[in-house]
């Protein structure tokens, strides 16, 4: 069954990695929902937040074809429920209709929105959440007249992961360790990509 | 990042000699030198390549490094990649090759296919513009990185000359390391000229993020011996891994023990010498009949170092269901990829057979055995006999090859290229030992043996190279007559001339209702071809003057090259149809 997976994956920071990752996605026809790259609490060490609908089979063949590049250092795939995700989203608005219609602010503390930039001619509203909630937003906007609207990729933590610094350290053994324990999956489904 | 790895990995271990080697190695170079200085540690002694603008200071610091490396000039950069291919297959260590950028670059492309699927080590050095013209279409410029991306292990473009040393480290560790595979390093002409203060090279032996091999589990052995153990009917199928590995000996003290019956993919044939008796002949779409049939009969099946390839399995959801699967294999991500393993033995098999070997029971399996034996005597019968020894007047390919067996005696190099004749010289040439058979697997690449057979005579200079090649494929790459004409190079070229491009026309005969769709294939006169490189040539188009043509061919000192026309229509059996099972293989 197709579902949605977001898959973790930490990198060295390298030119032409984006490409090297993005297509092993393309060559298999896979669409790309959403892509984040960003720095880890690790200097130097890069994280990549993808997320694709796809079958547990296949992703996880594809986060083994991923974590097998040479400056990729570990691929995790996990569901929605094993992660905590939120995605940015900004909305541009006529100042003139916020100002008049006190309902609107109302309706943006619901939506836990704040104001980034406040002009005479427009405002941009800035918040985060699940999809359904930053969509929700620009159906309630939309009546006040949105001019422009974006959303960022999905950035999301692994519930159970006790970060990377500890997995670092297997990485940075010259031979083979025995703390090294890559061999997890198979092993062990339950707690597979969990860190 | 691996340079800080590497520091850190020096002071530690040995902080004041490799201060003394440094103070002793320092010293200023160009980049271009540093090149040839990196292959010089790497132990590199051969380069294929063809030059060009964006990449003359490296062949302008070649010409001072005539000594130690030598290059060989090659007529098209996909003859030097297929030739770097070979070499690392026969000498069983990474082959280099050198081109331009733009054309020369693109050029690459298919070879690096090529050695990417079929896991061969490989550092491809290609120039490339100055960096202040990057993405500004100047001439003779593309972006090689991009091309390459999804057809090697890793590849890097260098702008400055400081990266060169540590990168080049890089690319001959990767290439080699764990599963093999090609490297490609773009070196743009500026880091070329650019003259820097050298460190002194350091090879590299690890990447932080790069794990050429996993932990062996030992439980995943015990496991595996266990499984082993109990069976009844175990069956081994081997592919390259068994060489990458340099397991040969481990695999043979294996199979011995356990004495279960082996069966190899093309890329595994050789590891195990043809009349062992536990060698039950070759998997896939035209392997034997045996161990294509009895894949769905056994109750174990055991794959060491192979990936399931479509070509082996026929229809995957009708393959082995039977048999409880142990994988052996250095890359966790063959693991499950096709075939669902029920025990995964990853790690290099160097390390796991032996300890696969300390577990399993010494056996016997007489009745198991004597199955394989009954088919092959029934694939003997309905295709082998014939095919060897034909009632018709014309000539087969089958029978060419058993002749060379006879005077060969299983000692030389067979290079194959792609199709008919490729099949049927992996189904009945003779091996006695690895590294013997250079074929073009995975991507079937037409046009790879006559470039491949000249690298693999560089490989192993001491041995018989014999490049055994169609009509059509001989005549993608004949170009590289010529580097067998200038380098002297002492290979021996059989073409096997039915006339047409036999697999595809096998396949319109069979399941195209004989359409023969632009499969009617003329061809020069490949004798007059040769001679006009000054390389000897002979046409054989009798039975009674193949074996001396042959002899005549083997005993010549120089490069030889002999057109045996064979039966125009004949088809290679037997046949595992595509999407269909392989226990469904056809004799006829």
């Amino acid at each position: 069954m197709k579902q949605e997976y977001t898959i973790t994956v930490f990198t060295e920071n390298q030119v032409g990695l984006l490409n090297r990752i993005a297509i092993m996605f393309s060559r298999r026809k896979i669409n790309i929902e959403s892509l984040n790259t960003s720095p880890s609490e690790i200097e130097g060490i890069h994280r990549f937040t993808i997320v694709i609908n796809e079958t547990e089979d296949v992703v996880r063949k594809l986060v083994r074809q991923i974590e097998k590049q040479v400056d990729v250092l570990k691929a995790y795939f996990n569901t929605n429920d094993e992660i905590v995700w939120q995605e940015l989203a900004l909305y541009k608005v006529p100042t003139d209709e916020i100002a008049e219609k006190a309902k609107v602010e109302r309706l943006l503390r619901e939506h836990g929105a704040r104001a980034v930039v406040i002009r005479k001619d427009y405002t941009i509203f800035e918040t985060s959440g699940h999809r359904e909630e930053t969509d929700k937003l620009i159906t309630v906007l939309e009546p006040f007249g949105l001019i422009e609207f974006v959303r960022s990729a999905r950035v999301a933590i692994i519930k159970n992961s006790k970060g990377f610094h500890e997995k670092l350290k297997e990485f940075e053994f010259l031979d083979p360790h025995e703390a090294r324990q890559d061999n997890g999956p198979i092993d062990d489904p339950l707690s597979v990509f969990a860190m | 990042m691996p340079a800080k790895a590497k520091t850190n990995h020096m002071e530690t271990a040995a902080p004041q000699t490799a201060e003394k080697e440094k103070v002793n190695t320092i010293r200023t170079m160009t980049g271009s030198e540093a090149v040839c200085e990196a292959m010089i540690h790497e132990g590199v002694q051969t380069i294929f390549g063809y030059p060009g603008g964006a990449i003359m200071p490296i062949y302008d610091a070649l010409f001072g490094y005539t000594d130690a490396l030598e290059h060989i000039l090659v007529r098209h950069e996909q003859g030097g990649i297929h030739a770097a291919q070979g070499y690392a297959r026969s000498s069983g260590k990474t082959g280099v090759v050198f081109a331009t950028s733009g054309p020369g670059a693109t050029n690459l492309v298919t070879g690096l296919a090529d050695a990417m699927i079929d896991s061969t080590p490989l550092v491809c050095i290609t120039g490339q513009v100055f960096a202040h013209l990057l993405g500004t279409d100047a001439f003779q410029e593309t972006d090689v990185i991009n091309i390459t991306t999804p057809v090697t292990k890793w590849n890097y473009q260098i702008t400055d000359a400081n990266e060169i040393p540590s990168v080049l480290a890089k690319a001959f560790y990767i290439a080699k390391s764990g599963r093999p595979g090609p490297v490609l390093i773009d070196i743009t002409k500026n880091a070329q000229q650019q003259f820097f203060t050298d460190p002194g090279y350091q090879p590299c032996n690890h990447i932080r993020s790069y794990r050429p091999k996993p932990i062996v589990r030992k439980d995943y052995v015990e496991q595996a011996a266990r499984l082993i153990n109990e069976a009844e009917r175990p069956f081994i199928i081997f592919g390259q891994g068994v060489i990458l590995g340099r397991a040969e000996s481990e695999f043979r003290a294996f199979i011995e023990k356990a004495n279960i019956p082996a069966a190899w993919t093309i890329l595994g044939l050789s590891a195990l010498p043809t009349d062992h008796p536990l060698n039950v002949g070759m998997l896939g779409m035209h392997g034997n009949y045996g161990p294509n049939l009895l894949t769905n009969q056994c109750d174990v099946l055991i794959a060491i170092g192979m990936r399931f390839d479509d070509r082996v399995t026929g229809r995957l959801d009708k393959y082995a269901k039977q048999a409880k699967v142990i994988h052996l294999d250095i890359d966790p991500s063959e693991i499950d990829k096709n075939v669902k393993a029920t025990v995964p033995v990853w790690g290099d098999c160097k390390e796991t057979l032996p300890m696969l070997t300390a577990l399993v029971e010494q056996k016997a399996y007489p009745q198991w055995l004597e199955k394989f034996r009954e088919c092959t005597s029934r694939e003997n019968e309905i295709v082998i006999h014939d095919e060897l020894h034909p009632k018709s007047e014309v000539l087969s390919m089958g029978e060419v090859i058993n002749v060379l067996n006879e005077l060969t005696k299983g000692d030389a190099i067979i290079v194959t290229d792609v199709g008919q004749h490729q099949m049927v010289a992996c189904r009945y040439a003779k091996f006695n030992q690895s590294k013997s058979n250079i074929t073009s697997g995975g991507l079937g690449t037409m046009g790879f043996a006559l470039p491949a057979a000249i690298g693999a005579k560089f490989g192993a200079p001491e041995r018989t190279v014999v490049a055994i090649i169609g009509d059509g494929g001989f005549q993608m790459t004949l170009q590289e007559l010529g580097t067998i004409m200038q380098s002297k190079v002492n290979v021996k070229i059989i073409i096997l001339n039915n006339s047409f491009l036999g697999m595809v026309r096998q396949w319109q005969e069979l399941f195209n209702d004989r359409r023969y769709s632009s499969v009617d294939i003329k061809s020069p006169d490949f004798v007059m071809l040769a001679r006009s490189y000054g390389i000897d040539g002979q046409c054989v188009t009798e039975r009674k003057d193949l074996r001396n043509a042959l002899h005549e061919m083997l005993t010549n000192d120089n490069a030889h090259l002999l057109e045996v026309k064979v039966g125009k229509e004949n088809n290679v059996f037997p046949m595992v149809p595509q999407g269909c099972s392989v226990s469904e293989i056809r004799l006829q």
